[in-house]
This record gives C-alpha cells, sequence and structure tokens, in this order.
C-alpha cells in the first residue's frame, strides 16, 4: 500500500505520545535488524520489530493499530540487550499496545478462557491481563 | 544460622510448590534460611515499562517497605517474574527521588515512608557469592552422576542488563551449579530464548512451537532433563509438552526440574520436596536413578 509521509501525520500527538510513553528516541533506530535477527518470536509476526520503529518515524498510524506485531512481543528484551543503538524495544511496543488499551480496547478478554485457568500459574494470568488488557 | 528475608509470590505457593519446597530445603542444607516476608503482596508479575505508570509500582514498593520496617536492607526471591519485577521497580524507584516522594505520598496511610534503601538479589546469587559453588561441592551427598542437564534461563534473569544476574548472552551461573552437582551440562543454545511467557493464556499454539524448539534443541545435545528458574518457562516447556505432543504425534518428552529440585536430590534431601505430582512429565525415573 503506498503510504505519503506527511508532517501532520509524522508529528502528531499520536506518535508524541508513544515517544512519551516508552521514553525512547524513535529517531536512533537506523534499521540494522539486529532486533528482528534475534528476536524469537519474530515467525509469529506480521511486521518485523524494526518495521514497526519504521511506522512510528513514518508516522504510519494505522499500521500500529493494526499490526500484530506489539501484542505478540513478550517483553523478553533480548532485541534490547543487542540494540547496538541502545533502544529499548520492548517499551516501545509497551506504548504501542498502551495506545490502544487506554482506549479501553482490550485485546484479550481472560474469561474466553476459563477452561484452563485453574490450571494455568496465577503469574501467566495475572501478566496476561497486565499486558492484553487495560 | 544467617537468615535472609525471602519474598515467596503468588505461583510459588501454588503450582510451583515444590520450588519453594525444595529451595527452602537446599537453604537449610546448606546453613541459611530463608524467613517469609511477612504481609507480602503481589509484585505484579511484570514490570510497567511506560514512563508514567508509577501506580503499577505501588505493590512492590509496599513489599520493600515492609522489608525496611523489618529493620533489613536485603530480600531475596526464587520466581524469575518476582525477581525482575522488583529488581526493576526498585532501581527505578530507589534511584528516583521524585517517583519514591509521589509514591509514598501515595501510600499516605502507611505508618513510614519507603527510604529507598531495599536491595534484592536471587536465590542463585546467594548460591554463587554467598555460599560458594565449592562449598556446595562438598555437601554433595548424591551426586547426579550419568545425568545430561540442559540449563535454561529464559529471560528474566538474564534481561535488561541493569539486572542480569550474569552475562546476558553467555551466562554461566546454572553451567557452574549442574556441574558441582555432579552432572554433565549439555551444549544448548536455545538457553536464553522466551518461552513465550504469558502468550500461554491466549496464544497457546505459539507457545507450543517455542516449547517445541526450545527442548528439540535440549534434546539433540543429548540432555535428559532441562533445569529451570522460573514457574512460568516451567510451565511452558513442562505442562505445554501436553499440547505439543497433541500437534506433533512424534514429539519426545523431557522431564523439567527446577534448579533447586535437582539440587536437593544431589544433597541427598528428602525427595518428597520435588512433589512428583506437580511434575507434567514425571521425574520419577530420573530420581530412582539419582538414589540408587
Amino acid at each position: 500500500m503506498p503510504f505519503e509521509i506527511s508532517k501532520e501525520l509524522v508529528r502528531s500527538d499520536f506518535i508524541k505520545k508513544i515517544e512519551e510513553l516508552s521514553g525512547e528516541e524513535i529517531g536512533a533506530c537506523y534499521h540494522c535488524g539486529k532486533c528482528a535477527a534475534g528476536c524469537p518470536a519474530v515467525d509469529t509476526m506480521d511486521l518485523l520489530p524494526n518495521q514497526i520503529i519504521r511506522a512510528i518515524q513514518f508516522g504510519d498510524i494505522e499500521v500500529l493499530k493494526t499490526s500484530n506485531t506489539p501484542w505478540i512481543c513478550a517483553s523478553c528484551n533480548m532485541c534490547y540487550v543487542r540494540c547496538p543503538r541502545g533502544i529499548d524495544l520492548c517499551s516501545i511496543m509497551e506504548a504501542v499496545r498502551q495506545m490502544t488499551l487506554r482506549e479501553n480496547l482490550d485485546h484479550i478478554d481472560i474469561r474466553v478462557y476459563t477452561d484452563e485457568l485453574a490450571t494455568l500459574p496465577p503469574i501467566a494470568v495475572v501478566s496476561a491481563q497486565r499486558k492484553l488488557s487495560s | 544460622m544467617k537468615e535472609i528475608i525471602y519474598y515467596p509470590g503468588c505461583t510459588l505457593k501454588n503450582t510451583a510448590k515444590n520450588f519453594e519446597d525444595s529451595a527452602i530445603a537446599c537453604a537449610e542444607a546448606l546453613g541459611f534460611k530463608l524467613r517469609e516476608l511477612e504481609d507480602w503482596y503481589c509484585c505484579g508479575t511484570v514490570y510497567s515499562l511506560t514512563s508514567d505508570d508509577l501506580m503499577h509500582h505501588i505493590a512492590t514498593v509496599r513489599n520493600l517497605l515492609r522489608v525496611q520496617e523489618e529493620g533489613e536492607e536485603r530480600l531475596t526471591t526464587l520466581c524469575a517474574m518476582c525477581y525482575n519485577t522488583i529488581k526493576r521497580s526498585s532501581k527505578r524507584i530507589n534511584e528516583n527521588e521524585d517517583d519514591r516522594e509521589k509514591i509514598n505520598s501515595f501510600m499516605y496511610e502507611e505508618e513510614n515512608d519507603y527510604q529507598g534503601n531495599v536491595d534484592i538479589i536471587h536465590y542463585l546469587e546467594i548460591l554463587r557469592d554467598e555460599i560458594g559453588f565449592d562449598k556446595i561441592k562438598e555437601k554433595v551427598k548424591k551426586p547426579l552422576k550419568n545425568l545430561k542437564l540442559a540449563p535454561y534461563y529464559g529471560c528474566l534473569l538474564l534481561r535488561p542488563l541493569e539486572v542480569a544476574i550474569d552475562n546476558p548472552d553467555s551466562p554461566s551461573i546454572l553451567e557452574d551449579l549442574i556441574t558441582v552437582m555432579g552432572a554433565e551440562v549439555a551444549y544448548f543454545p536455545f538457553k536464553n530464548e522466551c518461552c513465550g511467557a504469558y502468550e500461554t493464556v491466549s496464544e497457546v499454539d505459539f507457545v507450543v512451537e517455542r516449547a517445541r524448539n526450545i527442548i528439540g534443541n535440549a534434546k539433540r545435545n543429548g540432555a535428559d532433563a532441562l533445569i529451570v528458574s522460573c514457574p512460568l518457562c516451567a510451565f511452558n516447556l513442562d505442562n505445554r509438552q501436553k499440547n505439543v505432543s497433541l500437534k506433533y504425534t512424534d514429539f519426545e518428552g523431557i522431564p523439567v526440574l527446577y534448579f533447586t529440585e535437582a539440587l536437593a536430590l544431589a544433597l541427598g534431601l528428602d525427595p518428597e520436596v520435588c512433589h512428583f505430582d506437580l511434575h507434567y512429565q514425571s521425574i520419577e525415573e530420573l530420581v530412582k536413578e539419582i538414589e540408587q
């Protein structure tokens, strides 16, 4: 899909908020791809981790709202320890998730998983709710 | 006997009771006592990564305040999720006076303010830095001979760098422990790969693939069992073997042990501390082999 880069989108409140929540400088990424190379979940993601950063750099809000990548990321920090620019990509993914969750749009409804809930360790249930619902 | 305050967390009182019981028994056998923190709260399980989300650090700070009120400055834990969450929160709150002030004023009903002096260390760090692996070696009564163990670290003990208990890309603490217990260490490049964590709730298939890759790698390198240090890794790599077998009929399972369970067996403690019924993949054969 062609995408027109505009000053309005690149400097939109949405993008500024992601920078503010994550505390990271998005422009620092030069897309070497080490995050994508090391990410253990990359084969399940529709976009590579650095492509999420690209979408933020270009202000492509639509992609950020629809990609499954931020929801698959479990903040394992492999990308963060390997990033030559020291970017905490897990915090950026968290910020992108929060932009949806803070609109009261949950990614999961824990009640759907009642069959298994009793057998899951409490840390799994609590962390899934903390990360994937508002 | 040296005492250290210990934070169990929810899962060690639940599906990982074997982790807690074996750790307490090992500690006593090695000459230190874990004293459970009174009136502890859930740590939150995951560290809040957003800059404005101070609210989610409050549970952690209350735990640290309880430690301070007991006149101590150190806390230990076993669960890797608790370790990572409390360690990262404590670093943020200890090093940032503004955040600490805000949280203290929010907790106005508490008698005392949190001063920012409590540090958290992992049980493995006590074994390495305070007891010492040489000393542990002297206390091993039943060396785990003929066993090849794959050390699985997962993410939270090693990353990010500021809370890592060892080198994030090439750790050795579990390998050293396995060696002093008398077992052989399996070459295991998947040792610090994520198991899928909490995605196990809603994305079972994703975790099935993770578990199959990680276990397959350990098996190919001749491991007899996986050694883990996190109750969520244990669930994803042990209990989820059931789901892996349903999807891949040729899948061969492998027993999963907490490092404290292996240590308890090596120290010649009662195998009951391992709660055989809390394992999906039976560990009875392994235990029999060690006990012989």
